[in-house]
């Protein structure tokens, strides 16, 4: 089973989320956004080096019959893709916190995770739009 | 309202066209059912002031009257064949097997909806797999659409996606590819905020930041470019190579991905499909499989069904109108399909082995033209470099007098290429051209020369 | 012996071909043979299949046994018009005076190919109430592309280039939006109001000195003529701005209702749809594209145009747009969409609109107990309904659709137009019978009994046909699209 909001990441509206190490944020897409697609089929990320502001759409994410795009949570330069996710996208749907993740941001501004959600709130925001 | 007329007399009981089954029983039936009285119910939303507004065109015209009719029409054509026809210039007169035809002709597939229900279309789908493995076999690429509305087309829609793959914003087209091709780009590009730069083919310069360089081989001239030097100068500044072919020539003719070529597009008539006046036809568009999302046009994907099973889907469907809207990578939403299925059936008709002899067939027959015509007096060669089976040649008087003399011994001359060269004109020659057709041809030219 | 769809042969030409064999001969050369070019210009190989006639011609039949049909199958496809295709239209095109005359051959030469694209052209403006005609389009997006260019242009004329609005409404075809950004416009979406018609208050809000177009496809993808179309239309002018009607749904305004009476100023009309040219399993199509009189000089080149020598001819007009393809249209059909509109007449096209929302009503009214109506209200020439009470009770539209397959019915166009839910959208076209329309009532009833009695009958639909439902999910990640040599 997959864990529905791990506590410890901070969550976007548009079901990003993001897990702090230091200075270095890896993002991807919540479990709710991975059920909604359903099969992701490809996803089209940036190249490294390429600098986000806050909630700039940084790639894509396809389903057979879908397609959404991929904000960053937080601002600032990649520094590595996940090409695992790329060449496999179905890791996104098995494992979306985990071997699903998508990119690594080097953040520009920490206080950009002032703008995001805990995980108790995303569960709320979820529970309002059911 | 006006009384309703019935085209099989004056009982209005029965149906009102062959095509329109229901009687009028059926009718009153069915407004029965519905809960109305009459028809007009139904329509009470038009504006009363609008409905039923006259129109002026004749009454139904039954079946026998009508192909009369049509055949009057179409015997008032000069039809090739009965004339002896060189022109060429974007579409050709091949021989056409009668499997083409009579494959063509089935209504399973004439009168099939798109493939968007893969398991009642698996005929349509198997048929455009097949295609998209024969133009990649002819090409020498590794991914190809289910194909497109025409050439042209297909050769602008390259330049979008060229510019997509790129990220650039300027398409450079070599200064010998005809301007009908860069018309129809023109057109394509106008509003997007892209730019269209004329490279100069004796420099070959690609500019810096361009999306593309496009050629077409042959060229407007019937001649082929030198397609090393054209793709290494595309290479040079990370732009991608985009090449416009005639698929007949390349039965003999190295491929394009052979080159190194990225994109390559091809109006798809020379393989089977009848010129009829310009169209139908089918654009051709295979590209590099690291670029096949950025693909405009239908793709066709091989997978299995709940039992394992080998079947055919429409796949990719993400990168087009009815899923992406605005953002697609076009707004085309046919694959030509049926024009695809001739062009199929026709290159696995001529197999290997024919679709090489057909193109050596014509390359032999236009060499023996080019030959006479360039003994005659007043007659040139003007333009240098290997062709295939066209080429230009410059008249001692204005091609459209010259054309208009060869009409009066049922000759269809060449096109008229004079916007390029002094009286130019170019022949084309395929293997439907006999070796008298040919002779009559260059007499003809030789009188209509010596008329000035 | 095994026969049945699991024991067809499905192999491609590669795996079937064999060295040596050929299904043409091959003429020998009758002029003295040419030097071959340098052999480094040339091909070494060309992997192509090597199959006899008979072969190749059992082949094909079978991949054509393999699919639907209009010829065999009924399909109430939503907005796509699915009507017979006569077998005249198609001798016609392929008479040797049509199918074989080359494009660019002197005019006098091709007069009685020009004289009927000319009648084309009239009848087409006559129809529409927009006398300004263009046969070049090749398919409906594209001539959606040519009308979309021919309103730049003319605001370009008008030195009202700021005007770059295209505003479309939420229950649109996707193609809207998709020429609308090829044509460089700005897509400002309107919303639909509770009746599935345009919000006329929206519109006026959306409306402004930066509207180019208004888009408006009508009938609605919904089936429902707006009551306020007049009020449409003016709000728009008013505004400055142009409307253009999508004409995928022209079949049923035949003979009711022009559009240039209503105010449109320029559309386009998907021959395959309305004038019963086939769709060839997908392609080719036709879109002409018809404009208001004052914008007839920017369709795109060339248009048939008649002298007063009585000779025809093509022109280019004084503004065109330009060329949007190779030559001048999709001869092979508009000869058939002339012969159709010859063979019906000013009365038969009227009697199809009429059968066409009769048939469609019928159809409503006797599956409206079953199925949620999108829009409770007479429609005209198809209707939507919702499988959103049989997706409570476990099957979705999806598996109803895959379900008519099993009994030999085309589905319906699903999940379209995207405001509705579980969207089945039935258009049966005025060229079915009663008999075949209570049928497919009959079925659809039938199904929907299916879905508690034996839910798997649906899940797993479609059970009788040469493949059963088949994973487009692996197909779009691991896409495998030519044959290939297996090592």
């Amino acid at each position: 089973m997959i864990e529905q909001t791990p506590p410890d990441l901070r969550y976007s509206k548009e079901h990003e989320w993001v897990k702090m190490n230091g200075d270095e944020a890896t993002v991807g897409i919540t479990h709710f956004a991975q059920d909604s697609l359903g099969d992701v089929v490809y996803v089209d990320l940036p190249d490294t080096d390429t600098t986000f502001e806050q909630f700039a759409k940084f790639g894509e994410i396809e389903s057979v019959k879908a397609v959404s795009e991929l904000y960053t949570p937080v601002g600032g330069a990649v520094t590595e893709v996940n090409g695992d996710a790329v060449d496999n996208p179905e890791l996104v749907n098995s494992d979306p916190y985990g071997k699903g993740w998508l990119i690594r941001l080097r953040v520009a501004d920490p206080s950009d995770l002032h703008n995001l959600l805990t995980a108790e709130a995303y569960e709320a925001l979820l529970a309002e739009s059911e | 309202m006006p009384t309703t007329v019935t085209p099989n007399g004056p009982d209005d009981s029965g149906s009102p066209h062959p095509f329109i089954p229901n009687t009028s029983a059926d009718r009153a039936a069915m407004l029965d059912a519905i809960g109305v009285s009459r028809f007009e119910e139904l329509v009470h939303d038009i504006p009363a002031a609008h409905v039923y507004p006259e129109l002026r065109l004749t009454d139904n015209t039954p079946e026998p009257a009508l192909t009369a009719e049509l055949s009057a029409l179409a015997n008032s054509n000069a039809t090739p064949g009965e004339y002896a026809c060189f022109l060429g210039a974007g579409a050709y007169r091949h021989f056409i097997p009668a499997v083409v035809r009579a494959i063509a002709s089935r209504g399973e597939f004439v009168t099939a909806y798109t493939p968007y229900q893969p398991e009642a279309s698996q005929g349509t789908l198997q048929v455009g797999f097949e295609f998209q493995t024969a133009v990649c076999q002819l090409t020498g690429m590794e991914v190809s659409n289910a194909g497109m509305y025409d050439g042209p087309t297909a050769f602008a829609e390259a330049a979008l996606m060229a510019c997509r793959v790129t990220r650039r914003r300027t398409v450079a087209v070599l200064d010998t590819v005809d301007e009908r091709l860069v018309e129809v780009l023109d057109a394509y590009v106008r509003y997007q905020g892209l730019e269209v730069q004329v490279v100069d083919s004796s420099s070959l310069r690609t500019p810096d930041g361009a999306a593309c360089l496009m050629a077409q081989s042959p060229n407007v001239y019937g001649v082929i470019e030198n397609m090393q030097s054209f793709i290494e100068s595309a290479h040079s500044v990370n732009a991608l190579a985009v090449a416009h072919v005639n698929p007949t020539s390349l039965g003999m003719f190295k491929s394009p991905g052979e080159w190194g070529a990225d994109i390559v597009t091809a109006e798809g008539q020379p393989l089977g499909v009848p010129m009829s006046f310009g169209g139908s036809y089918v654009g051709l568009l295979a590209c590099r499989q690291a670029h096949v999302r950025q693909m405009p046009g239908r793709v066709i994907g091989r997978t299995t069904d709940t039992r394992g099973r080998r079947g055919y889907a429409l796949t990719l469907q993400t990168r087009e109108q009815h899923i992406r809207r605005e953002r697609a990578t076009s707004n085309i939403c046919t694959s030509t399909q049926l024009i695809a299925l001739m062009a199929t059936t026709y290159v696995a008709a001529m197999g290997k082995n024919g679709i090489r002899r057909i193109a050596e067939l014509c390359y032999q027959k236009a060499h023996y033209a080019a030959n006479r015509i360039a003994r005659l007096p007043g007659y040139s060669l003007p333009v240098e470099g290997t062709f295939f089976h066209e080429f230009a040649v410059q008249c001692p008087r204005p091609p459209a007098e010259i054309n208009r003399a060869l009409l009066e011994r049922k000759i269809i001359g060449g096109y008229d290429l004079s916007r390029r060269i002094p009286n130019g004109m170019l022949v084309c020659v395929t293997e439907m051209n006999s070796r008298q057709e040919i002779d009559s041809l260059v007499e003809a030219l030789e009188d209509a020369g010596g008329r000035a | 012996m095994s026969s049945g769809p699991a024991a067809r042969d499905r192999r491609l030409l590669m795996e079937r071909s064999v060295p040596g064999r050929f299904a043409v001969a091959i003429p020998e050369s009758d002029v003295p043979p040419a030097e071959l070019p340098e052999s480094s210009l040339l091909r070494d190989d060309l992997d192509l299949p090597e199959v006899a006639q008979l072969d190749l011609v059992r082949y094909f039949t079978l991949l054509s046994q393999l699919n639907f049909s209009i010829d065999t199958n009924f399909y109430p496809l939503g907005s796509c018009t699915m009507k017979y295709n006569p077998k005249l239209n198609d001798e016609a095109a392929a008479l040797p005076g049509f199918s074989q005359i080359h494009p660019a051959q002197p005019f006098e030469t091709v007069q009685g190919a020009l004289r009927l694209m000319y009648e084309l052209q009239q009848m087409l403006g006559e129809v529409t109430g927009l006398p300004g005609v263009g046969l070049a389009p090749l398919a409906g997006a594209q001539g959606e592309y040519a009308g979309l260019l021919i309103a730049r242009a003319w605001f370009d004329s008008a030195g009202k280039s700021e005007r770059t609005v295209a505003l479309i409404p939420d229950s649109a075809h996707g193609t809207n939006p998709a020429s609308a950004a090829m044509a460089g416009l700005e897509v400002v979406t309107v919303p639909s109001n509770d009746q599935g018609n345009v919000d006329l208050e929206a519109l006026r809000a959306a409306c402004d000195e930066r509207t180019a177009v208004f888009m408006l496809t009508i009938p609605s993808t919904l089936g429902l003529f707006n009551p306020n179309i007049l009020d449409i239309t003016e709000a728009v002018h008013e505004a400055g701005g142009l409307v253009y009607a999508d004409g995928a749904n022209l079949n049923a305004l035949l003979g009711l209702v022009k559009l240039g009476d209503l105010g449109f100023d320029i559309c386009h009309s998907n021959l395959h749809k309305t004038f019963s040219t086939p769709h060839g399993g997908g392609g080719p199509g036709a879109g002409p594209v018809m404009v208001a009189k004052e914008l007839a000089s920017f369709l795109p080149a060339p248009v048939a145009a008649l002298g007063d020598d009585g000779l025809y001819r093509f022109e280019r007009p004084e503004n065109a747009i330009g060329k949007i393809n190779g030559f001048h249209g999709s001869f092979s059909i508009l000869v058939r969409a002339w012969t159709y509109m010859r063979s019906m007449g000013r009365n038969g096209l009227r009697e199809a609109a009429r059968n066409a929302i009769i048939n469609a009503n019928y159809v409503q009214a006797k599956l409206r107990d079953r199925f949620d109506l999108a829009a409770d209200r007479h429609c005209m020439h198809e209707t939507v309904l919702s499988a959103r009470r049989q997706k409570a009770r476990g099957a979705s539209a999806l598996d109803i659709a895959k379900r008519l397959l099993d009994y030999g019915v085309h589905a319906p166009t699903m999940y379209f137009p995207l405001i509705v839910d579980e969207a089945l959208m039935v258009e049966p076209t005025e060229t079915e019978s009663k008999e075949t329309l209570d049928r497919f009532i009959r079925i659809m009833r039938q199904i929907d009994e299916e879905i508690d009695q034996d839910p798997a009958l649906l899940h797993e639909a479609p059970h009788d046909l040469p493949n059963t439902r088949l994973d487009e999910t692996t197909a779009a990640r691991r896409p495998y699209l030519r044959w290939q040599q297996e090592t």
